[in-house]
């Protein structure tokens, strides 16, 4: 059964979209993660303009982390001060973000600029995920546990503007958070990722929160700015199909749930693996296609480029 | 029904044939107006008339004109890159020929870059040219090719059918990629090269259903719908956390 949708101007199995939906939830839903950076390339990869995907990815990426944040804030997860200071930088970032989406489309560029983004990202993502699970793997047994200091003093505790978390039991400076937010809040307008898996690490290691509120924190986050690029694409570039966000979402949702109950009953770190090789696989195949000499030199402009 | 009609339609045609004499060239189509609607995957329309016995039908189908951008790559450091890039002015989004033989048989070459019969002898022209003749021309190839390669530049081998040396019918094909807004279907009929007499019948593909509303809401009153985009993913994903709670 196909379905016309309307921004993306392609017709397409509702199966397939649904089947989509349901495969990248599973993921998520198993190793916790969102999910855009695969379910953007998919639907590049299935015809989808770059333009629409990445910017109804966000639109998606906002409802699975509503109905992942609720779950987080029951049991008190969530440092909503930190979210706000992460949420400032968020909205300048999406704001650039799309300023620059905007831009690069006028130009031309912006497909490039897309899988360039992603060969990058996914290739380091992917390899670390790689070491880091092989690597645990092979450790299991022979576990040599380090201890690390309870506070250590870098340069960044030197910043202005230093903010008191109570949550994250945390006195830093308000700015390192600001910016990783603005790196988050770019690369979700340019790339349609939540870009927890960024944020995560990001909050872990170069802030020092602890374990327990980096995930609800960063899907507070998430939802806020996801929020922001889907306002900003739709009124600057009038890219979000809802429709095509709806199809997937209702797949997504499904998968998640699944991959939840499986991935509390399979061992993680061959998991992970699984998941690294889907990642550099992924990676792979957009760097492939930036390389390869094409079956045709020249191409049409997309729509907006005039 | 619309069969029946088409047929009544010919039969009609028939009967008034003696009359024909002074409207050598009666054409139609089956539809004047393409929908697409949420399950729409391409569609058909035939077209038929009569002409005067012994002549030659030429079709040509052009979608509304567009400003359209053509890009030739370039590699750099290893990596493919959008180049340089020609904007050609007023190229038809859609366009597609048939005849009743082979349009080289048909009609000189004169004739054809005159009536644009087709996609070789289309005029396009760049709104400010930058390049060579010859590399305006491999442009305009690309230009062809993509279209082509879409869909949107129909290269057809089917003929029009002729049932008795004077009613003719074809199908015009409509890809679901097919670009909204007025066509133009023109019929000549040719007699020993010359176009004698020709017929241009309107043909408006729009979108319809709820991908009509969604789009012209898109695009007409884009902050409302963003901020619906907004509500609806919030209450979708409460809605999954709601169900799911136990989970």
């Amino acid at each position: 059964m196909n379905i016309y949708l309307p921004i993306a101007e392609i017709s397409v199995n509702v199966f397939l979209l649904l089947g989509m939906g349901g495969a990248v939830g599973f993921l998520s839903g198993l190793f916790g993660v969102g999910g855009g950076f695969l379910m953007t390339p998919l639907l590049i990869f299935i015809g989808v303009p770059p333009a629409v995907a990445v910017a109804t990815e966000a639109n998606q990426i906002m409802a699975a982390s509503v109905s992942g944040v609720l779950a987080h804030w029951r049991r008190g997860n969530v440092d909503f001060r930190m979210g706000g200071v992460l949420l400032f930088g968020g909205t300048l970032g999406s704001i650039s973000g799309v300023w620059l989406f905007t831009l690069l489309r006028g130009l031309g560029q912006l497909d490039l600029v897309i899988s360039l983004c992603y060969v990058v990202l996914l290739g380091v993502v992917g390899t670390l995920m790689f070491v880091e699970s092989s690597r645990a793997l092979f450790r299991r047994r022979r576990q040599i546990d380090v201890r690390r200091k309870l506070h250590q003093h870098h340069w960044m505790h030197g910043l202005p503007l230093k903010m008191r978390f109570r949550k994250s039991k945390l006195y830093i400076s308000a700015l390192l958070p600001i910016l990783i937010g603005f790196v988050v809040g770019i690369l979700a307008a340019i790339m349609g990722v939540g870009g927890g898996f960024i944020m995560v690490p990001a909050m872990i290691y170069l802030l020092g929160m602890p374990t327990s509120v980096v995930v609800g924190t960063s899907l507070f986050q998430i939802i806020f700015v996801t929020g922001t690029v889907t306002f900003l694409q739709a009124t600057e570039n009038q890219t979000v199909d809802a429709i095509l966000a709806l199809i997937l979402l209702t797949g997504g949702v499904i998968g998640a749930q699944i991959g939840t109950r499986v991935g509390t009953r399979l061992r993680g770190e061959q998991l992970r693996i699984l998941l690294a090789v889907l990642v550099l696989a992924v990676c792979g195949k957009l760097a492939y296609d930036l390389v390869v000499t094409p079956s045709d030199i020249f191409i049409l402009g997309a729509p907006g480029e005039l | 029904m619309k069969l029946k009609r088409i047929l009544l339609a010919l039969a009609f045609f028939a009967l008034a044939m003696p009359s024909a004499a002074q409207n050598p060239l009666i054409a139609d189509l089956s539809e004047h107006q393409i929908q697409i609607t949420t399950g729409f995957t391409g569609t058909q329309v035939l077209l038929f008339g009569t002409v005067e016995p012994d002549s030659d039908v030429v079709v040509v189908v052009r979608g509304p004109e567009e400003d359209t951008v053509v890009w030739r790559k370039a590699r750099f450091a290893g990596i493919w890159v959008n180049d340089q890039r020609i904007v050609f002015r007023r190229v038809p989004s859609f366009f597609a020929v048939r005849s009743s033989a082979p349009l080289e048989e048909i009609a000189s070459d004169t004739i054809r870059a005159r009536h644009g019969m087709g996609a070789n002898f289309l005029r396009l022209r760049p709104v400010e040219q930058t390049v060579s003749d010859t590399e305006l021309a491999e442009f305009k190839a690309g230009l062809i090719r993509n279209k082509q390669r879409e869909g949107l530049f129909a290269s057809s081998d089917e003929r029009i059918n002729f049932l008795g040396g004077q009613l003719f019918r074809t199908r015009l094909f409509f890809p679901a990629n097919v670009p909204t807004g007025f066509y133009d279907v023109e019929v000549f009929m040719l007699k020993d090269g010359r176009v004698e007499h020709a017929q241009t019948t309107p043909l408006i593909v729009s979108k319809a259903g709820l991908g009509a509303d969604v789009f012209y809401f898109a695009h007409g009153y884009s902050a409302f719908y963003g901020l619906l985009a907004i509500v609806l993913a919030a209450a979708a994903g409460a809605l999954a956390a709601f169900i799911f709670r136990k989970a």
